[in-house]
């Protein structure tokens, strides 16, 4: 219920086009029942014989509601396309200032794709409230109290069943199925899940399945898993079917009792005899207001949930507050030395430290390389040194001072960061470049480029710069992404670098031809370098080995490898590697 | 099952028909014969009757029809699946494993609105209002005529405007998609937004393009919806008309009230169908694309040839393989990926692969495994062709430790036992501690038992492959092909691997695609791949380091002559020799 409150706020200011959508709603659907109640009258009385000039109302009714239908109907799809789209908007750039302070939370970092993409689609799925929840109750409403109002006319004993057989078809009918299939919702995404990683590991470890002649345990599972889903299926198609027809048996009892009781008002003479088709006709036009109750019913679980998981997201406390009152980043002609002292931290409270006690110092100018096995804590360094997370314990200083009471945003425009994982957007490669620094002029971005030796790449391209990138664009190798993250850390032209494992995910051919432009870029630059890959580490002014959180050794290239502890281990293990592949 | 639908749908149209029937035979014995309740209790009972059956008879439709739906996407899931696998890795490899695992769960079950309503829709949309003319057609001509010109205009109508709008909605779906393409973007972008700096300005842009998508789509629907609207338009008008036509008639005794009545009940369910038809097909658009791709999927030919008719067997022992002139390129190519390779892996020998990416080094052994067939020359084993067996039998013979092994949702335990599901617990504890990964599994929460892959534990590169060499050595197969990992693994996975090869190679006749100085000293014979052909193939002490090195550039000749390469136990003794 509180899901459902905080969902139905997002409808307020949109609340005028939406009353607009009900109201056309409900004409749309007192035009049709008037339209078939008035055919039936029109019929009724003609059998009497009277006049010709006496049934041109009705006639002319029955000639113009269809029109007055087919319009309501043309607006009202139209204004709450409108609305809904209005409200994605809103939802989006909602939820894009609720998760915003959180990047790079948890949830955005580890194998993020399928999960975001989650998020996403659940956000989307919020729009559903209004069209499909919201604005098919309402209309139900209002046209039941139409039904009643009318039926009253005749006789308020009418007007009553008419309402309670409204009112059963469009809450007991719905309520009764979401009994019968409670958890089968749930069945149903777990029997979908268990499939789909069946056929995932069957196709992603084909080489091994047919290697170890498997295919036939592989086929056997997935028949298993589809026969479970087909099993769930079953007992919702039985209780869809149930649905519907329940609501079709609710709407023509409906009609054959109100018959029934009319029948001796008509021959009481309470009723003309005229309006007993009318009656039968009206309660069958207006249970179309209440059928779509149902799915509406299911929609809103749907959306509830969906809700459910995007305010789990989004009522996160973000990881770092910005200070209330900001201050300035000081400008130091001199440069700016990052230190970090005596720093611990851990992602949640109880956990195993994933940094303990860091204490380091990058001071203007200088180049210290942070190396050591995957899973030793060398990302959360970044992390830190960003600010987009705070030490457990400890501070980190930039020229001396604590960072916390810094403004962020200045804050991080002293470091630029060459990432393993370079997220290029759906964008032009101009507007990729841009990112770094918007106000750029054609110059800088071509001496960037340049810098980044990207300049081939871009010649080959037919558009040039102008060319679209990413999922939706020209698909770049690794190597040419990592050039345009420099060259971006070209233009941003920050006095602090981070490069973070830059060279991570490519082969030592790219690798080896990608340093050369790394160098450059370090050129002068107060340089922190994170990696696994121990290449010109000589170049360094110190190297800290990490493992497991720690610093176990730290020295110079030559130090490290004169000590033969991890260090040499590590160097021993790379320059075993071909550099031919 | 489909058939049964539509026999439901009949059924229920004809139950529908004699409901109508009754209602307005009550209808006018109260109204025009002034009967009472108790003179019409036999009509309103036989009518309580056609509306339970009614209700029964789309009870039924709907869960034959779901069924149906059920029964047929599982038949089909399984023959894509199967083929798939037939297909092997060469054909399914990378990334398209995601877009085939979405089209095999996901794309199937969209089949459901095809499948379930659309199908039996069509065929109810001209058998229902046929059936609706000919009972109509002895009460009143004329309407039934009307009803019989009308009824052809709406699928002319909707095929006509259909074709045209069905374009541009097609074009507002894919800018709706497109926009919440953009939206997912700046999520997964956020991290370098906000590094620079540029995280804040996104929000106004994500408000000002989703406002100038909402434009442009509503602009699209505008005409999209006019469709719709003249669609009801024209029906309700057509109810109107014959409402009005039947009222003046019956001024004019034209036609008899109950026949009118019944008439104007009718009329509605004569359109019905042909409307429902409109909203399914709508719905069973999304089916039609999917059911191409499957289709698309299900005829793509296999790579490997013809069964044999004979399964020829070998006798258990080594086994040593002749490759002779063979060639291979992959369809839609024009550059052979293997071209003319001839090799003798001798029995109880390891050969060393070396050559850079795409020099054909995974072609030779998908061909080895029988992933695929050569286009020219031939494989044998011990003078046997290996295509005169069954690829399932062939494989029997060999192990393959891929480059990334891959760990199923499931034990470990269970991960190792799929090289041979009969072996006893001893038997993987067994092949666990020669492959060394005993130490490692006893540090997993619950041993053998741990839940690894997918959902599971992730464990890193090393740690699988040394998953994957236990998984060999209980196979225990007279040939083993191995892919060495490129990527640096942690000193104590690559320490622990070189045990584990070292136990593995004995007694058999290895292929080793190596990336490592350390595991080329191990071989009896390198062999060195470049652009689909061996460059040189020749004893590890004949050739020297420095041969290959000037081949590869990839180590500075100044090293180089320090010597050849030697069968080293010390860990780093060659480490120096790539430094730059």
């Amino acid at each position: 219920m509180k899901t459902f409150t905080r969902l139905l706020a997002f409808l307020s200011p949109l609340r005028w086009r939406i009353a607009l959508a009900i109201l056309l709603g409900s004409v749309m659907l007192v035009s049709s029942i008037s339209l078939f109640g008035m055919a039936a009258y029109l019929i009724a009385a003609a059998a009497l014989g009277p006049l010709l000039v006496l049934l041109s109302i009705p006639i002319y009714l029955v000639q113009t509601m269809g029109i007055v239908r087919a319009t309501s109907r043309y607006v009202e799809r139209l204004v709450s396309h409108n609305t809904t789209l209005r409200l994605l908007a809103h939802l989006r750039v909602w939820a894009y200032k609720r998760i915003e302070p959180q990047a790079p939370a948890h949830l955005l970092v580890h194998r993020s794709g399928d999960l975001l993409a989650r998020l996403v689609a659940d956000i989307e799925d919020l729009q559903n409230v209004y069209l499909r929840v919201v604005s098919p109750m309402v209309v139900a409403l209002v046209i039941s109290l139409f039904t009643f109002g009318i039926f009253s006319i005749f006789s308020p004993e009418l007007a009553w069943v008419a309402l309670a057989f409204l009112a059963t078809a469009g809450l007991g009918v719905p309520c009764l199925s979401a009994w019968l299939s409670r958890g089968l919702g749930k069945q149903q995404v777990a029997a979908r899940a268990a499939l789909n990683t069946q056929v995932v590991d069957g196709l992603q470890g084909i080489q091994d399945v047919l290697a170890f002649g498997r295919s036939q345990a592989q086929l056997e599972g997935l028949a298993a898993c589809d026969c479970a889903l087909g099993r769930v299926q079953r007992r919702m198609a039985t209780i869809t079917g149930l649905q519907s027809a329940l609501g079709d048996l609710l709407m023509n009892t409906a009609m054959w009792v109100l018959i029934i009781l009319a029948i001796p008002m008509v021959a009481t003479r309470y009723i003309d005899g005229v309006y007993l088709g009318v009656i039968g006709l009206l309660i069958l036009a207006s249970f179309e207001a209440v059928q779509p109750l149902a799915p509406a019913f299911q929609g809103l679980g749907h959306s509830l949930t969906a809700a459910e998981r995007v305010f789990a997201v989004t009522d996160a406390p973000p990881p770092v507050v910005e200070s209330d009152t900001p201050q300035p980043v000081q400008v130091n002609p001199g440069g700016y030395t990052l230190s970090f002292e005596q720093v611990h931290f851990t992602y949640l409270p109880g956990e195993r430290e994933v940094l303990s006690d860091i204490s380091f110092e990058l001071r203007q100018g200088l180049r210290v390389a942070i190396v050591g096995p995957s899973g030793a804590g060398k990302s959360t360094l970044v992390r830190l040194a960003l600010r987009f997370r705070d030490p457990t314990s400890g501070i980190i200083c930039l020229n001396g001072q604590d960072i916390r009471p810094y403004n962020l945003r200045e804050l991080r425009e002293l470091v630029g960061v060459v990432a393993q994982d370079t997220y290029i957007f759906n964008d032009t490669l101009r507007a990729n470049l841009l990112l770094a620094r918007p106000q750029a002029g054609e110059a800088e971005i071509e001496a960037a480029v340049e810098q980044a030796q990207l300049t081939e790449f871009v010649r080959q391209l037919p558009q040039g710069l102008k060319t679209r990138v990413g999922e939706l664009g020209l698909q770049m190798s690794g190597g040419e992404r990592q050039r345009l993250a420099i060259a971006r850390a070209f233009l941003k032209n920050a006095p602090i670098l981070i490069l973070d494992e830059a060279t991570a995910n490519l082969d030592a051919l790219t690798e080896r031809a990608l340093l050369d432009a790394l160098d450059e870029l370090t050129l002068g630059r107060t340089t922190l370098h994170i990696t696994h890959r121990l290449l010109g580490m000589e170049r360094m002014h110190e190297i800290l080995v990490l493992e497991r959180g720690s610093i176990v050794e730290r020295g110079t290239h030559e130090e490290l490898l004169a000590v033969e502890g991890l260090y040499r281990q590590l160097f021993d293990v790379q320059q075993g590697v071909l550099t031919l592949s | 099952m489909l058939a049964l639908t539509i026999v439901l749908g009949m059924l229920g149209a004809i139950a529908t028909i004699a409901q109508i029937a009754l209602l307005s035979e009550i209808v006018n014995a109260v109204f025009l014969l002034h009967r009472g309740l108790a003179q019409v209790l036999v009509p309103l009972a036989l009518l309580m009757g056609a509306l339970t059956l009614r209700a029964s008879l789309l009870w039924g439709r709907e869960v034959t029809a779901q069924r149906a739906a059920i029964r047929l996407k599982s038949s089909l899931r399984e023959r894509v699946f199967a083929h798939l696998l037939q297909l092997g890795p060469a054909w399914s490899s990378g990334e398209r494993t995601g877009e085939l695992a979405a089209v095999i769960s996901e794309g199937i079950e969209r089949l459901d609105a095809y499948i379930g309503r659309y199908l039996p829709q069509l065929v109810l949309s001209v058998v229902v209002p046929l059936l609706i003319i000919v009972v109509i057609l002895p009460v009143d001509w004329f309407s039934a005529v009307l009803l019989l010109f009308t009824g052809p205009v709406i699928p002319l109508l909707m095929a006509l405007v259909g074709s045209n709008t069905s374009k541009r909605t097609r074009a507002q779906w894919a800018t709706l998609s497109l926009m919440s393409a953009h939206f997912l973007d700046v999520m997964q972008g956020l991290t370098t937004l906000k590094v620079f700096g540029r995280s804040q300005a996104q929000q106004e842009r994500i408000a000002l393009i989703s406002d100038r998508f909402r434009d442009k789509t509503l602009q699209v629907l505008r005409y999209a919806f006019l469709s719709g609207a003249v669609l009801e338009f024209m029906t309700l008008t057509a109810i109107g008309v014959i409402a009005t036509m039947l009222g003046v008639r019956l001024l004019n005794n034209g036609i008899s009230f109950d026949s009118a009545f019944f008439i104007l009940l009718l009329t509605p369910e004569f359109y019905r169908p042909l409307q429902e038809l409109g909203v399914q097909r709508h719905a069973a658009m999304e089916g039609a694309a999917s059911a191409k791709r499957i289709f698309e999927i299900l005829e793509t030919p296999l790579a490997t040839g013809v069964e044999p008719v004979v399964e020829e067997s070998f006798p258990t022992g080594p086994i040593t393989i002749d490759i002779s002139a063979l060639s291979y390129t992959y369809p839609r190519k024009e550059q052979p990926a293997l071209d003319g390779v001839s090799l003798q892996l001798a029995a109880n020998t390891c050969t060393a692969l070396v050559g850079r990416s795409g020099a054909g080094k995974s072609t030779l052994v998908n061909l080895l495994m029988r992933f695929m067939d050569a286009t020219s020359g031939t494989i044998r084993a011990n003078g046997v062709p290996i295509t005169a067996l069954s690829p399932h039998r062939w494989r029997e013979y060999v192990a393959l430790v891929p480059q990334r092994p891959y760990l199923f949702y499931g034990t470990v335990r269970e991960n190792i036992r799929l090289a041979r599901p009969e072996a006893s617990d001893d038997e993987i504890t067994h092949a666990a501690t020669l492959a060394g990964v005993t130490a490692l599994i006893d540090e997993l929460p619950r041993g053998f038992d741990t839940q690894v892959g997918e959902q599971g534990m992730q464990l890193s590169a090393g740690q699988a492959q040394r998953v994957a060499i236990a998984r060999a050595i209980l196979k225990n197969t007279p040939i083993l092909i191995l892919d060495e990992p490129t990527s640096c693994l942690d000193p104590d996975s690559e320490a622990r691997i070189r045990q584990s090869l070292t136990s593995l190679m004995r007694d058999r006749t290895v292929l080793v695609i190596a990336h490592r100085y350390n595991t080329i000293a191990l071989a009896d014979r390198i062999v060195v791949l470049e652009d689909g052909r061996i460059i040189e193939a020749d004893t590890r002490d004949a050739l020297t380091l420095s041969a290959h090195a000037r081949l590869l550039g990839a180590v500075s000749t100044s090293e180089v002559s320090e010597g050849s390469i030697e069968r080293h136990t010390a860990p780093h003794s060659s480490a120096y020799a790539s430094a730059d």
